[in-house]
């Protein structure tokens, strides 16, 4: 293969710029004494001052990096065995509809997911709160998963399990040696895209939250009505870098164990 | 693959969620559907559904949608299949990844202060020559947001099937005389397709449901059937008529599926081949 | 396989320490264990350190949640499953969470601060003798205007908006009761107007507007008309406040063929838990200088009377948004129409909406 060229270069680096300038511009504002998003005055630091003083704040953010990392992770579980599942239906038919069902989340306006799932919980007596919000980040990153599990499960060659069975491994061993590694790219990019989800989710946390609990998300739609502080832009601001450097780190730490992450490539 | 039993104990907590997540909310939605503000039961709300409103409103979305569709495939095919060319193909990957982290309303307020008159868009343009331009609220603003928002959605299916493209496919193919869009459309498509049917899902389905960007970025200039039932649900608490709404959505999606599901041959053969 | 598991554990490894320093603050904020306040308000609408100095008064711990819309605040309320002690509606929702049984009624022995309030705004048609309800803040419908951007209009008159001058200049909020209630009012017709042939001439007027009409947003039009964007908005008093405090040039006006006048009001609902908890935190909340502090932070217009003698008078004598009670002969008060009117008028706005495309 030849070395990417610089035309190529070119086109990456292009991409990346617009998916990274909304946040710069983000940033650069935290840093504006003058308390809005247009005028820039002077340098400050006293929004980043105020997201260390508000204990709220950052509860609600631990909130919700704790319902996003679990439910995405419990969402990658449930959402790889139900497409092992899908992949293995013999039934043609059934296997479409199983399919249509499962992308009936992706399709639903946040506002009806929502609402349903509040006079589900209210019916089933579910407390609203923790459990109530996981659950639901749960049940809506599922189908997130499946489509990003299945391509590759669908790729898989046949040759590879029969293979596998015909020199006597157990199924436990198969799906442990042979289908989850084949398709681990997909299993993380499915976990990464849950994440997502779950982190921007407003409309259905906002139905299915009480009792306290709350998710930057909500916070942040609600402050719309009298302006949003900047303290959110610094409190951006503050995860993105620390996202950043733990994603970078990770990796390198990671690369060096000669061990990378398995997004894309498998081993 | 012999024995059954083992196989549907790992399936039990999909199919529950199925059931109680998928199955009961769609019960939900079709059963509101029926009914009248006044709770009454009716068909009217279908027959609404097809009043020239509504009509327009389906077609208009579906139109952006597939504009959607089409930019965001058209920009990430080829960033994928760069991707998978540069040396630490995984971190690339994951830095396409991190901005969709940030809070989306936030970064909307973004794109509403550089799309701005005064905003550094129209700065560059000036350079050029060109006045201020009114971009903000315009159908390009609005494509232009939603396939940011999208392209990771359709970067990653694509890219974990071109990653594990056998290289020596292409070198073949290329041997063999063919030129370089012979290559792609011959050789490198066919073998991801699977993957691009998956961005395709993952990004033309939720395009006919956004409702936050057509308000803050089009200025309610595009509509779309998200939009309508959003306010069918909260602002007219009309949930007869939003449900209905959401039935067609359903429908539409399930006819998507069954069209880019075409071809799609699973791993049946895995299954018949014992 | 090895490292997927590997990831697994690392993740819930991150949760649980996550979940402890969670556990940490909530017991080093506030007097853990005692009981609780919940109140449920639009967010950023109170000073947060007037819920710390209640908690240390009252000995009461104070959940505060938000809600970024009067509708999804009545969902939530209705559905139940969740305890709220206070809430903060404005008035159209609280006639109908009235109908809706979801109030409970207001022991006025239990507040008195309510004489801090001026008589003005109690004993009004959506709450008589204020039995469910007390005021927090009000406000307008009006114009804001950049007059750096315009040749010397005003907007004493809402016609001035149809001014083939200001093609693409004009932002509206995204409210079918504000829009449709602005074309009627425009026509000398009342904003409650119920009469189809009003309805259809105001939306027949209003689809006039298109040309002119550069976005119909929200909350976002704060940020446009800062940013010297557009150079007019029809839009609340409270935001127009907002926006005049970060862009001096700006100014507002209630056009004088009528308007509405809003009110942002204290409840208890039904589900309420701690129901003293919720009169002690009304009480509180209407003292003069805690009323007077949280103006001050909020900016929104306070019908306190015994606060706006504290307010700085600069502030307070400031006509656009402490209209004198003469001024306020022509602004109505918006009734609820009922769900069938409601959903009349939001056919009606969306009719002018896509009337631009």
């Amino acid at each position: 293969m030849e070395k990417t060229s610089k035309s190529a270069k070119l086109y990456l680096a292009l991409v990346f710029i617009v998916l990274y300038t909304p946040i710069l511009y983000l940033i650069f504002y935290s840093f504006n004494s003058g308390g809005n998003m247009s005028n820039f005055e002077s340098f400050t630091l006293e929004h980043y001052a105020a997201v260390f003083s508000d204990t709220r704040l950052i509860m609600i953010l631990l909130n919700t990096v704790i319902v996003a990392l679990l439910s995405a992770l419990i969402a990658t579980i449930i959402g790889v065995f139900g497409s092992i599942g899908i992949v293995f239906m013999r039934n043609k038919s059934l296997r479409r509809s199983i399919l249509s069902l499962n992308n009936v989340l992706i399709v639903s306006p946040d506002v009806v997911i929502g609402a349903s799932f509040l006079i589900l919980f209210t019916a089933i007596g579910v407390k609203l709160g923790f459990a109530s919000v996981l659950i639901s980040h749960i049940a809506f990153s599922i189908p997130i998963v499946v489509l990003m599990v299945l391509p590759k499960l669908q790729d898989m060659n046949s040759t590879l399990i029969d293979a596998a069975a015909d020199l006597g491994a157990t199924r436990r061993d198969i799906l442990t040696r042979v289908i989850i590694p084949f398709v681990k790219p997909g299993i993380f990019a499915g976990f990464f895209m849950a994440l997502t989800y779950s982190l921007d989710d407003f409309a259905v946390t906002f139905f299915v939250t009480g009792n306290g609990f709350s998710t930057l998300s909500v916070e942040i739609y609600s402050m719309a009505r009298t302006g949003i502080t900047l303290t959110i832009n610094a409190l951006s601001g503050i995860i993105f870098i620390v996202t950043l450097l733990l994603v970078v780190g990770y990796y390198f730490v990671s690369l060096r164990g000669k061990n990378p992450v398995g997004m894309g490539v498998r081993k | 693959m012999q024995t059954k039993n083992t196989k549907t104990f790992y399936l039990i907590p999909y199919y529950v969620w199925i059931i109680l997540f998928v199955i009961a909310p769609i019960g939900l939605i079709a059963y509101y559907s029926f009914f009248d503000l006044s709770g009454n039961f009716t068909l009217d709300n279908y027959f609404n559904f097809f009043t020239s409103v509504y009509l327009k409103l389906t077609l208009s979305s579906f139109w952006y949608a597939f504009l959607i569709t089409f930019f965001t495939l058209v920009i990430a095919y080829p960033t994928a299949y760069l991707l998978t060319k540069t040396r630490h193909k995984q971190l690339w990957l994951l830095l396409i990844i991190i901005p969709s982290w940030i809070n989306l309303l936030l970064k909307t307020y973004a794109f509403i202060g550089i799309f701005g008159l005064y905003g550094p868009v129209n700065a560059f343009l000036n350079v050029f020559g060109i006045g201020e331009t009114q971009i903000l609220f315009t159908d390009f603003s609005f494509v232009f947001v939603a396939v940011y928002i999208f392209i990771p959605f359709m970067i990653l299916p694509i890219f974990n099937s071109l990653d594990k493209l056998n290289p020596s496919l292409v070198d073949a193919s290329r041997d063999l005389g063919a030129s370089s869009w012979t290559t792609f459309s011959k050789v490198i498509l066919p073998l991801t397709i699977n993957g691009v049917k998956a961005g395709i899902q993952a990004v033309f389905i939720p395009s006919l449901s956004l409702f936050m960007i057509t308000r803050l970025i089009a200025g309610n200039k595009v509509i779309t059937l998200g939009t309508a039932i959003e306010q069918q649900f909260l602002v007219t608490q009309n949930w007869g008529m939003g449900s209905t709404i959401a039935v067609f959505l359903i429908i539409f999606m399930v006819i998507i599926m069954i069209i880019t599901g075409q071809r799609d041959k699973g791993a049946t053969s895995i299954g018949k081949n014992k | 396989m090895k490292d997927i598991t590997r990831t697994a554990i690392g993740i819930i490894a991150v949760c649980i320490v996550l979940f402890g320093i969670n556990k940490y603050l909530s017991q080093n904020s506030g007097n853990a264990g005692s009981d609780t306040v919940t109140i449920f308000n639009w967010g950023e609408y109170i000073d947060p350190d007037l819920i710390t100095q209640f908690e240390e008064e009252s000995g009461y711990r104070v959940v505060y949640e938000t809600f970024d819309s009067n509708e999804a605040m009545m969902t939530k309320i209705e559905q139940g499953g969740t305890s709220y002690d206070i809430a903060v509606p404005s008035e159209y929702a609280i006639e109908k969470m009235k109908e809706n049984d979801l109030l409970l009624e207001i022991d006025h022995s239990k507040i008195p601060n309510l004489s801090n309030i001026d008589p003005y705004f109690l004993d009004l048609a959506f709450d008589p003798k204020n039995k469910y309800s007390v005021p927090y803040f009000w406000g307008t419908v009006g114009v804001v205007f950049n007059p750096s951007l315009l040749d010397g209009q005003t907007f004493e008159s809402w016609e001035t908006l149809w001014d083939p001058s200001l093609k693409g200049k004009v932002l509206l909020v995204d409210g079918a009761r504000e829009i449709i209630g602005m074309g009627l009012n425009s026509l000398g017709y009342s904003l409650n107007s119920t009469d189809e042939k009003e309805l259809l001439e105001a939306t027949a007027k209003l689809k006039k507007l298109t040309p002119n009409v550069k976005a119909i947003i929200g909350d976002e039009v704060t940020q446009l008309m800062v940013n010297e964007e557009a150079a007019v908005a029809v839009t609340f008093s409270g935001q127009a406040a907002d926006m005049m405090w970060e862009n001096e040039s700006l100014d507002y006006a209630v056009p004088l063929e009528g308007s509405n006048l809003w009110f942002d009001n204290m409840v208890i609902p039904k589900t309420a838990a701690n129901v003293e908890g919720a009169h002690e935190f009304i009480n509180f909340m209407l003292g003069a200088e805690v009323a007077a502090q949280n103006t001050d932070y909020v900016g929104y217009s306070i019908p306190n009377a015994a606060a706006v003698e504290l307010l700085d008078e600069e502030v307070t004598s400031d006509e656009r948004f402490y209209p004198p009670v003469a001024a306020r002969d022509h602004l109505e008060v918006y009734k609820n129409l009922g769900l069938e009117m409601l959903g009349k008028y939001n056919e009606l706005f969306l009719e002018f909406k896509m009337s631009g495309n």
